[in-house]
């Protein structure tokens, strides 16, 4: 488990001002990044400990190695406790505290001001910092996106929701040309730091239009990053960690899990965008998967376990780039790889991996690599449907069965 | 400036002295200080739609008229040096040539400042000029080369100038209208003052996400200009056979919109200072600019196909923007017709040298190939988006990294090397 932590320093300047009233001025480039400085401390998987030694802070640094995960109950060092909250809860602190922290940072999507968000991501948010913050926008996500876009070019922070992750193809053409690519066609002089989120994923019985699965659509715009988030810890962290990048940074939630509930530390922390998460270390295989599938790869852990098996389990979390070093490693030691996905089979996230995968390790590899996505089908509206066009956790044993035989 | 010497490049002097007075240089202020306010009334009305029409009458001065001649002058003469270009295969891809529209670009600017942020298509290079651009970036950008303005990496249809807030330069026809009015809401949410002119073109008039972007604009009181640069023809569709209302100015509904001639640049100087107030109380307003290409919509269109010979000829003949203001310039006898030709030397003297430093100057590194696809940022990263680059703690990341075991991670996906 590699968690970063980031000294809040200076972010109480900015938290002085009361949010309604705000004037933000034309400061958006060079000063603000001066309040966001790097005293970062890395805590890798391997539990060693870098400073930054260009750190300016001279705050003290909460320095706690969590292993978080969502199975079990944390395992929190000797600070602070903790509070509890559901992961859509986690994604309102996160961009809360991102909103009071930096003046730059507002919302755009259908219903996220007044109605408080269509999954409650954004509740209470227009009340707090205002309307022209929290912006109510028409059903129009090619031009609100756009919009979007236009102001992240002029150094604003806009957090762009789509209500569903499918709607955002309507919005394709702005996340590919102009979202991904005017950093590079500019020669950088423009970035976009703007973070585009919603619910996707295979829900219940929620339709083929609104169960789709975008990241295998959009992981090859150059320029844009991927994360999905899958607890309320990495929620948190991976919504300030993508709200703070500089880079555009497509943030997928899923429509399940909403309401997982975790224990997250109090103290303010980032999840690196580019890192893989162990959910659970092992020696046989190497399982990685992301999002949903994560909970039935553990549930089906569960069952391996008690068959003699040990896998080992990684949340992939950056589908873009992907973290190869983590899952490089892993590869090297257990030498099998089952990957459990909830994009379809062609052109998936799965399939990509595979071929990273296979590029980069292949002399590691003691088996095929096995891929387990969901069918290449529309997502059907019965359930008993639904059910088999997702990976279930009895074919994840299955495939862990043949893998290592 | 050539007219500065007015004082002294008199050729023959004794000739002058058969001359009126009134034409002795030497008694005639340099135009191009001179800023004594001249009225001029615009070509035509505007047409107004749910608005008050501005007047007809336009103040302006010598030394106004002198740089929108001269600065014409030169978007005229690079269009031009940029077919030539092309033709000799040193410029590639798309280009879209914007000789005959040179008005819209230099009168918007008159009525603007730099705070101002301007977004257009990609018939980009003089918009850009207007807006500070020089020439070397102009034809190094078209040649792809390091001086370019984006590099080398964008092209023809990607000029961006951040610092002079020109947000380009988009290849998606329409694309770019959304985006600007994002620019408008930033300028709303800092409080700045200043207006957004989002330019597209009779085709992209038909884009859904215009009129997306034109309710937003409106709900959220966006300082919006949405200046609409037809020129007749989308592509080779004329615009009778691809809008069923080609009253462009008319189709905001609910928006107000004025129709302007847009070759006469003093008219467009009207009109934007015109729209600039009313946005800045008001809202999102529409321009339309009648306006005319005398080139295809880019260079592997010949132009004629759907249009006739005697069409263009007729508008370089009654219309052409650059031709309207030397009448003026001479009709006021603000400079002789030497002088003017004169400029025009000055400025083809200063495209072919723009070309020839542009000519010299080297295509971008391999390394190129990899920068700015990802910007730096946090300070965090363990490898950074892209791995092509050091991160923040000066390891590189494409092929090394300190790893206990001391092996080697090979980057994501190239095993090329880099090509030499």
């Amino acid at each position: 488990m590699a968690a970063i932590f980031q000294g809040v320093g200076a972010a109480a300047t900015l938290s002085s001002s009361p949010s309604n009233s705000f004037v933000p001025k034309k400061f958006l480039t060079s000063p603000r990044r001066s309040f966001c400085v790097p005293s970062s401390v890395v805590v890798r998987s391997d539990g060693s400990v870098n400073f930054d030694l260009n750190s300016k802070s001279r705050r003290a640094q909460q320095l706690v190695a969590n292993a978080t995960k969502a199975d079990s109950s944390a395992a929190s060092s000797s600070s602070n406790p903790g509070h509890e909250l559901l992961l859509f809860e986690a994604l309102r602190e996160g961009l809360e505290e991102e909103m009071e922290r930096d003046p730059c940072v507002c919302v755009m999507g259908e219903d996220v001001g007044h109605y408080g968000g269509s999954y409650k991501v954004t509740k209470d948010l227009a009340k707090k910092f205002g309307d022209l913050r929290v912006l109510d926008t028409p059903i129009a996500e090619n031009s609100f996106t756009g919009m979007g876009i236009g102001a992240a070019m002029t150094g604003l922070r806009p957090v762009v929701e789509g209500m569903n992750m499918g709607f955002l193809l309507l919005a394709f053409n702005q996340i590919s040309n102009n979202c991904g690519m005017l950093h590079y066609t500019s020669g950088g002089q423009f970035t976009i730091p703007i973070v585009i989120r919603g619910p996707g994923g295979v829900g219940r019985q929620l339709g083929a239009e609104h169960s789709q699965r975008l990241e295998s659509y959009f992981q090859s715009i150059p320029g844009i990053q991927m994360v999905a988030c899958s607890t309320p810890y990495n929620a948190k962290g991976l919504m300030k960690a993508a709200i703070r990048s500089e880079n555009p940074v497509i943030l997928f939630e899923h429509v399940l899990l909403y309401n997982l509930k975790e224990r997250i530390p109090d103290e303010d922390y980032i999840c690196n965008l580019e890192e893989a998460e162990m959910v659970r270390p092992g020696e046989h295989v190497t399982i990685l998967t992301y999002s949903r599938m994560r909970y039935h790869v553990m549930q089906a852990a569960k069952t391996l376990v008690n068959k003699g098996y040990d896998p080992e389990v990684i949340d992939i979390r950056s589908l873009k780039p992907f973290d190869l070093y983590t899952i490089g490693n892993s590869v090297k030691k257990t030498h099998r790889v089952l990957i459990v996905e909830e994009c379809m089979r062609t052109g998936g996230i799965g399939a990509s991996l595979t071929a990273a995968i296979t590029e980069n390790f292949n002399d590691y590899l003691d088996a095929p690599i096995m891929c387990l996505s969901s069918q290449d089908v529309p997502t059907p509206y019965a359930g008993t449907l639904e059910e088999w066009t997702v990976v279930q956790p009895a074919q994840i044993v299955t495939a862990v069965e043949q893998l290592c035989q | 400036m050539a007219l500065s010497h007015l004082a002294s490049s008199s050729p023959s002097r004794s000739a002058n002295l058969l001359k009126p007075l009134s034409s002795v240089i030497s008694l005639r202020r340099p135009i191009s200080t001179d800023t004594t306010p001249i009225t001029v009334e615009t070509s035509v009305p505007f047409t107004a739609h749910q608005c008050e029409a501005p007047s007809r009458t336009v103040q302006t001065n010598a030394k106004e008229l002198a740089t929108f001649f001269r600065d014409m002058v030169v978007m005229r003469r690079m269009e031009i040096a940029a077919d030539s270009l092309y033709k000799a295969k040193l410029i590639r891809g798309f280009c879209h040539l914007y000789d005959g529209q040179e008005a819209v670009a230099v009168g918007m600017e008159a009525a603007l400042t730099k705070k101002d942020c301007i977004i257009t298509s990609y018939r980009d290079h003089c918009t850009f000029v207007a807006r500070g651009g020089t020439l070397l970036e102009v034809f190094a950008e078209l040649m792809g080369r390091q001086a370019g303005c984006s590099k080398g990496k964008g092209g023809s249809m990607h000029f961006y100038k951040k610092d002079s807030n020109f947000y380009g330069g988009h290849g998606i026809v329409g694309a770019q209208v959304p985006l600007g009015c994002g620019l408008a809401f930033a300028q709303k949410y800092c409080k700045d003052e200043a207006v957004t002119f989002a330019l597209y073109g009779d085709g992209a008039a038909n884009q859904g996400q215009l009129f997306e972007a034109l309710n937003i604009s409106a709900l959220w009181d966006l300082p919006a200009i949405l200046v609409c640069e037809n020129n007749h023809y989308g592509m080779g569709t004329a615009e009778w056979r691809a809008a069923k209302s080609p009253a462009y100015y008319k189709r905001g509904d609910y928006a107000p919109g004025l129709k302007v001639d847009g070759m006469d640049a003093l008219a467009v100087k009207q009109a934007c200072a015109f729209a600039k107030e009313h946005a800045l109380k008001n809202g999102p307003i529409i321009l339309e600019m009648d306006t005319y290409r005398y080139h295809g919509h880019s260079m592997s269109d010949p132009g004629s196909t759907y249009r006739t010979r005697d069409e263009i000829t007729g508008v370089r003949q009654e219309r052409d923007p650059i031709e309207r203001i030397r009448k003026l310039i001479l009709s006021h006898d603000l400079s002789t017709d030497k002088e003017l030709k004169d400029i025009e030397k000055e400025v083809r003297k200063e495209v072919d040298d723009a070309i020839a430093q542009a000519k010299e100057n080297p295509v971008p590194e391999p390394s190129e190939l990899f920068s700015d696809v990802y910007a730096k940022g946090l300070g965090v990263e363990s490898f950074g988006a892209d791995r092509k680059e050091k991160n923040s703690h000066g390891r590189h990341l494409d092929n090394t990294r300190d790893d206990p075991s001391g092996e080697v991670i090979i980057g994501l996906c190239f095993h090329n090397p880099l090509p030499a």
